[in-house]
């Protein structure tokens, strides 16, 4: 590690933090229908496509017509890009040619943009169209992350407020998201990064001839609108295969700190926006609180393995960081330091390849998106994901002391604990049962690329990150076969809606409540006692669960490697 | 759930206009007017033909050039598309190696990689990044230690004083943007097309 790597690793989060205020604020305006700078453009729009959607769809909805609406919403978008694929061969936008995706692979790659995945069993310049890579991938990765801030927003509603029988609607959260916040930081986001490299153009590719003679095909295409909404959704997928790897995705070291920053700045910014709306913003800060305390650890923990290097390449005479699948421009400290974050929140994208990482390298980030993706997490997800360790800590806090748990004057009772923990165990089972599965069916064994224990490292991590949404890879596993292309998305589907649908069960229960004002006896939970107990559920709940996968993968490969074995293809 | 359909298709299809046309296509056009250059992929052209894009790194083999990183990116084999072969520098089709941290196949090959370069200069250390392979396949750069590790070679194939080529790596070291971030690096294309000048002239 060197000090440098920390300056920058510190450098993040205090812009991180940075962000938080000014954008919460917004973000509070926006979602409560308040004017804005960009009103006066936007209202208009805003206007005509409610009016468009039909009479009373502003109005105020009950959380099942919310969940309901969501719902209708999402198999809208998949219709639509499952469509989109398997006819891109005679649809326009497409000059490379490429004909139909296969069902199977439609079928993962629909599910897996509508759940704001992004998981890509595909390679995008080998296999899409630039009208699919627009018109599909580029919407769902708005309104895929216009749903979750929705979700959110709706829960934070259930905590604010009293003897409600609503919870918003949904239309106008998911518009006014798309409308007010991603699309104008998109378009901003959008000419910052052309301006350093990354194309934006109709073309398709453009051949070369190198130094050598050599002819270089080069794939281009309309990438840095892609590459936007890609980060601040946090979607993950990339327009190329290696993602924000690929120097035409992320070519300086500038556009990697915007894209780090845009992962985390909206999902930090909404525990502002749950603390103002709730009507105290240290319940918001004491969340990031014990976001940061866990994102930190695990920053530690991956910059110190990468930095330090493979034993086994130094033992060939090699010194130096773990270099096998990272890029010089961002060396060790912030190869590191996106794939922590970038499985602290649901992105996925990756600037260096996972499955190359040293054992506990790689192993950070599957903990990270076990955990379900809380340390700041996806645009909404995040923080409703959060909120539901939240609602386990008081309630654990309550026992302990053998008082009715509350939080923000709400008591929590047994409706509220049954729907959190069916949103805890759907992830576990959604992650260890189809690993658990592939691991003994030969026709999914014969995808793992590496041999030995990281070969199941891969298996585990693929459906670790499609059940949490995350789609980071260790991408050397074959994942289009048919078995991992509908498995996975099942995965997906799987750890999307069984959370957001007793989310938003908690969210209605917990507005049809009386608001109780806080007494001697309440548990405060804004500060440092509340924070670590937070910490400390997280982790006792993910270590329980975990622990004995992990002991099968990274843990036993670290032994492996530090007693200097290998592992050959065939063992 | 009937009633939620009017919106939920006006809605996509809205969305589809708005942020899957409209965005893309306007942001193409905004590109074009005010950043032609690096909208259409930073080409670079010499003698009237276009030799490859300043961000994407290209496969160099004769000692006369420096070298990039190892590229792991395959291309689909001539004889049978169904299978790949070796392509390094494939800029159509990115792709790492993927070998695990305890793969042998990874140890295998950076000890036979690093036993070529300890012969070709025996002087230094090898640098890292010249034996692992880049995340992308594409990378455009390489560390300076490893440049300067490949001056005696390019320097005797050229017929070249080592000072002067050392100097011509030495202008062509880019820092950390304020210091702070990013890592030293040298783009590799743009030092050989410096070279080629200077032998030019």
């Amino acid at each position: 590690m060197t000090l440098n790597g920390w300056l920058q690793i510190l450098l993040f989060c205090a812009l991180t933090l940075a962000l938080v205020k000014p954008l919460g604020g917004y973000m509070v305006r926006v979602f409560q229908g308040e004017r804005t700078l960009l009103s006066p453009v936007l209202q208009p729009i805003e206007r005509l496509l409610y009016r468009a959607a039909g009479p009373g769809a502003r109005d105020e909805q009950h959380w099942l017509a919310y969940a309901l609406a969501m719902l209708a919403f999402n198999l809208a978008g998949f219709l639509v890009l499952y469509l989109l694929q398997r006819l891109q061969g005679s649809l326009p936008l497409n000059p490379a040619g490429m004909a139909a995706v296969a069902p199977d692979l439609a079928f993962n790659t629909a599910a897996s943009f509508m759940t704001n995945t992004n998981w890509q069993n595909y390679g995008g310049e080998t296999t899409l169209s630039h009208l699919v890579q627009m018109a599909g991938l580029t919407v769902q990765n708005f309104v895929s992350a216009a749903t979750g801030i929705a979700v959110a927003l709706a829960l934070i509603r259930g905590f604010a407020r009293a003897s409600a029988r609503t919870v918003g609607n949904f239309w106008v959260d998911m518009t006014r998201t798309v409308l007010y916040l991603l699309l104008p930081i998109s378009v901003v986001l959008t000419l910052v990064f052309v301006w350093q490299g990354v194309p934006q153009t109709l073309s398709g590719s453009i051949d070369a001839t190198t130094l050598e003679g050599a002819k270089q095909t080069i794939a281009l295409g309309p990438v840095a609108s892609q590459e936007a909404i890609k980060m601040l959704g946090t979607n993950g997928g990339g327009f190329f295969n290696v993602n924000s790897a690929h120097p035409f995705e992320n070519p300086t070291a500038f556009t990697n700190l915007l894209q780090m920053l845009a992962i985390f700045a909206i999902g930090a910014a909404l525990t502002n926006v749950f603390g103002r709306m709730a009507g105290d913003p240290r319940q918001g800060w004491a969340i990031l609180a014990a976001m940061g305390v866990l994102f930190l650890a695990g920053v530690a923990v991956a910059y110190w393995a990468e930095a330090a290097g493979n034993p086994l390449l130094h033992q060939a005479g090699v010194a130096g960081p773990n270099m096998e699948g990272k890029e010089v421009r961002f060396g060790p400290a912030l190869s590191a330091l996106f794939a922590v974050i970038t499985t602290a929140a649901s992105c996925g994208a990756v600037n260096a390849m996972h499955d190359s990482f040293l054992p506990l390298g790689g192993m950070i980030p599957l903990i990270n998106m076990q955990l379900g993706e809380i340390i700041v997490g996806g645009v909404g997800a995040g923080l409703y994901g959060m909120l539901v360790f939240v609602v386990i800590t008081v309630f654990v806090a309550g026992l302990m002391v053998g008082r009715t748990p509350e939080y923000l004057g709400k008591k929590i009772e047994a409706k509220e604990m049954k729907l959190a923990m069916l949103a805890i165990l759907c992830l576990p089972f959604a992650m260890l049962v189809p690993t658990a599965v592939s691991v003994v069916l030969p026709q999914a064994v014969a995808s793992i690329a590496n041999p030995g224990p990281h070969g199941f490292s891969e298996v585990l991590y693929a459906y670790t990150s499609a059940a949490a949404n995350n789609g980071s890879a260790f991408a050397g596993l074959s994942g289009n076969t048919p078995w991992y292309n509908v498995t996975l998305a099942l995965a997906m589907l799987a750890g999307r809606f069984l959370v957001i649908i007793p989310a938003l069960a908690i969210a209605g229960a917990l507005a049809a409540k009386k608001t109780v004002p806080a007494s001697a006896g309440t548990f405060p939970t804004h500060g440092g006692l509340f924070v670590g107990l937070l910490v400390g559920v997280i982790l006792i709940v993910g270590g329980l669960t975990f622990f004995p996968a992990l002991a099968l993968g990274p843990v036993v490969e670290h032994l492996a490697m530090m007693a200097g074995q290998t592992f050959a293809a065939g063992n | 759930m009937l009633k939620h359909l009017r919106p939920a298709l006006v809605l996509i299809v809205a969305m589809t206009v708005l942020t899957g046309l409209a965005y893309p296509l306007a942001m193409t056009g905004i590109a074009r007017a005010v950043f032609p250059d690096q909208s259409s992929g930073s080409l670079l052209v010499r003698d009237g033909q276009v030799v490859g894009s300043a961000l994407i790194g290209q496969e160099f083999k004769a000692d006369r050039y420096f070298q990039g990183r190892p590229s792991a990116t395959t291309a689909a084999d001539p004889a049978d598309p169904a299978k790949s072969v070796a392509a390094p520098y494939n800029a159509a089709a990115s792709g790492g190696s993927n070998l695990g941290p305890t793969s042998a196949a990874l140890v295998e090959r950076v000890t036979a990689d690093a036993a070529r370069l300890r012969a070709e200069n025996p002087a230094a250390p090898v640098p890292v990044d010249l034996v692992t392979t880049t995340a992308s396949g594409l990378d455009p750069h390489i560390s300076p230690d490893a440049a300067y590790f490949q001056v005696p070679r390019v320097a005797l194939a050229r017929a070249l004083p080592a000072e002067a080529v050392r100097a011509l790596v030495e202008r062509h070291v880019e820092g950390r943007l304020f210091g702070i971030i990013g890592e030293p690096r040298v783009n590799v294309l743009a030092l050989n097309l410096a070279l080629d000048r200077e032998a030019a002239r």
